[in-house]
């Protein structure tokens, strides 16, 4: 009955911090510089937020120093880990919380200074190695997250004859509309042949299929639609949003080439009633290359196995047959070690029609897709604007 | 101890055993405690010891840091897929959907071997 929900919530305000290097600032520093723009961009004042979601790579009880830097008493507060679709997934307990009236204001918020920080991400992987154990995988030194999407590119190459040539498009795609983007961390020019001499790293990935390593915040601000309707930046509301997990590991995932993305998909799809084709702009979380094409077909966009061919020779470039990964992507926009903040927020833009020259024209509808883990979590949401609902 | 105790101790004895279910008979990989398709309780047994090569990457690095190697997931016969690492072949040679059989225990008791080809 989640129908009953669509369109009820919706996203206020944005805002970045801190995007590519936040030399000399911690991570809850540029969160709290993001999360006051947001604050600001929804025409509201930090002591008007009363609901929280946020979660972090490196801490567990991440929420309460969160809550104590912010100076707010959240009276719902969600710090949900599901890797980088988190702040995707953050969105249906949110809307439960402002549709119930448990709160009336939630803020989103993820602030990670992984390229700058002290605590090198070789420090990180071996404190996860005794903290958060996978002792059927490790032994094995896998080069996670990367191998587990190696291997799932390596897979639907064999199933459905996928190339090296369609991953390269991906990446190249993502870099003509990074060019577009002010805010993108990678806008030199990149061909084909550039990405497949890249250095090999996990085979059938190159270093360019794989995404970036920045320092980055986003936030975003949640209201009930009728109040956001009172406040100064057009209210993109919530259609639809689902979550699906079906295991951690890629040794335990029923499949390689078919992702829990089948099913958040579908149920977000219906609950905002709503149809693939009609979408009129997608940002789907490309950690590496293999991500796009696997998302486009699981969620529907082309059939299974034919995601090499939609993407093939500018199919999701600016002016090709579906708009992908509009601000560059995790590709060549920003990756900050999770990203699903990042894609709501241009989604947000490109529903504000404020996009400048990337703006998809006319955009009404956006989906937004969060994966995290090893293609572990998977979290699709439907934003539109008014006109939409 | 623990189904995971209980794994490596087999390893270390140089015996590789999953599970199978008492109630519905599913395989089970990795080790747990109670049947994720049903719940039913757990035994021990000997995998027949073939599989197919369901997935496999190269993890590209310099000699200085010990050069190249493989990792691999294997769809064992029984219809659990696990990771494990290739033997008697280059990583380049492996392929998706080759053959392999069992090879052994790793020399830190923590990984499962296979060599490509079916005889055991």
């Amino acid at each position: 009955m989640t129908e009953n929900l669509r369109g009820k919530v919706a996203i206020a305000g944005v805002g970045q911090a801190g995007l590519g290097k936040a030399e000399g600032f911690t991570e809850l520093e540029i969160l709290a510089q993001a999360a006051h723009a947001a604050v600001a961009d929804a025409g509201l004042q930090m002591r008007d937020i009363d609901g929280l979601a946020t979660a972090s790579v490196l801490a567990p009880m991440w929420a309460m120093p969160v809550i104590e830097y912010l100076g707010i008493k959240p009276a719902f507060i969600d710090s949900t880990m599901l890797g980088g679709s988190s702040f995707v997934a953050h969105l249906m307990p949110a809307i439960h919380a402002l549709t119930s009236g448990e709160c009336n204001a939630v803020l989103v918020c993820y602030g990670s200074t992984q390229r700058t920080s002290s605590v090198s991400r070789k420090v990180i992987a071996g404190v996860r190695r005794d903290f958060d154990p996978q002792p059927y995988e490790y032994p094995y030194e896998p080069l996670n997250p990367l191998s587990t999407y190696a291997m799932a590119a390596a897979r639907h190459m064999h199933e459905y004859g996928t190339t090296r040539e369609n991953l390269a498009d991906v990446v190249v795609a993502a870099r003509a509309w990074a060019r577009l983007n002010p805010e993108a961390q990678r806008r030199d020019p990149l061909t084909r042949e550039e990405v497949l001499a890249a250095k090999m790293v996990s085979d059938p990935l190159s270093a360019l299929d794989c995404c970036m390593v920045n320092d980055g915040a986003a936030a975003f601000v949640l209201v009930r639609a009728d109040h956001a309707r009172d406040l100064p930046n057009p209210a993109i509301h919530v259609l639809g949003n689902a979550t699906r997990v079906f295991a951690r590991q890629g040794s335990s995932l029923p499949s390689l080439t078919e992702t829990a993305a089948v099913a958040s998909g579908q149920e977000a799809f219906r609950m905002a009633g709503v149809s693939p084709s009609e979408i009129d702009v997608a940002e789907v979380y490309d950690a590496f290359s293999i991500n796009t094409i696997l998302f486009l077909e699981d969620l529907g966009f082309c059939p299974k196995g034919e995601g090499g061919r939609f993407v093939a020779d500018g199919g999701i470039a600016p002016g090709g047959r579906l708009p992908v990964n509009t601000n560059g992507g995790g590709l060549s926009c920003i990756h900050p070690g999770m990203y699903g903040a990042f894609i709501m927020i241009e989604a947000v833009r490109q529903l504000r029609g404020t996009c400048g020259d990337r703006q998809v024209a006319g955009a009404e509808l956006a989906l937004v897709h969060g994966n995290g883990g090893t293609l572990s979590s998977q979290s699709t949401a439907i934003l539109g604007t008014a006109s939409a609902v | 101890m623990g189904p995971q105790a209980e794994y490596f101790d087999h390893l270390a004895r140089g015996q590789f055993r999953i599970q199978r279910c008492d109630d519905c008979a599913s395989a089970v990989f990795y080790p747990r405690t109670h049947c994720p398709e049903c719940g039913g309780g757990l035994s021990w047994v000997e995998p027949a010891g073939t599989g197919v090569v369901y997935s496999a990457t190269i993890i590209r690095q310099a000699p200085e840091r010990g050069g190249d190697y493989g990792v691999a997931l294997i769809d064992l016969a029984e219809g659990v897929r696990m990771m494990a690492r290739i033997i008697d072949c280059a990583p380049e040679d492996v392929r998706i959907g080759m053959p392999v059989s069992y090879a052994g225990i790793g020399s830190n008791a923590d990984t499962i071997l296979y060599r490509p080809g079916d005889a055991t």
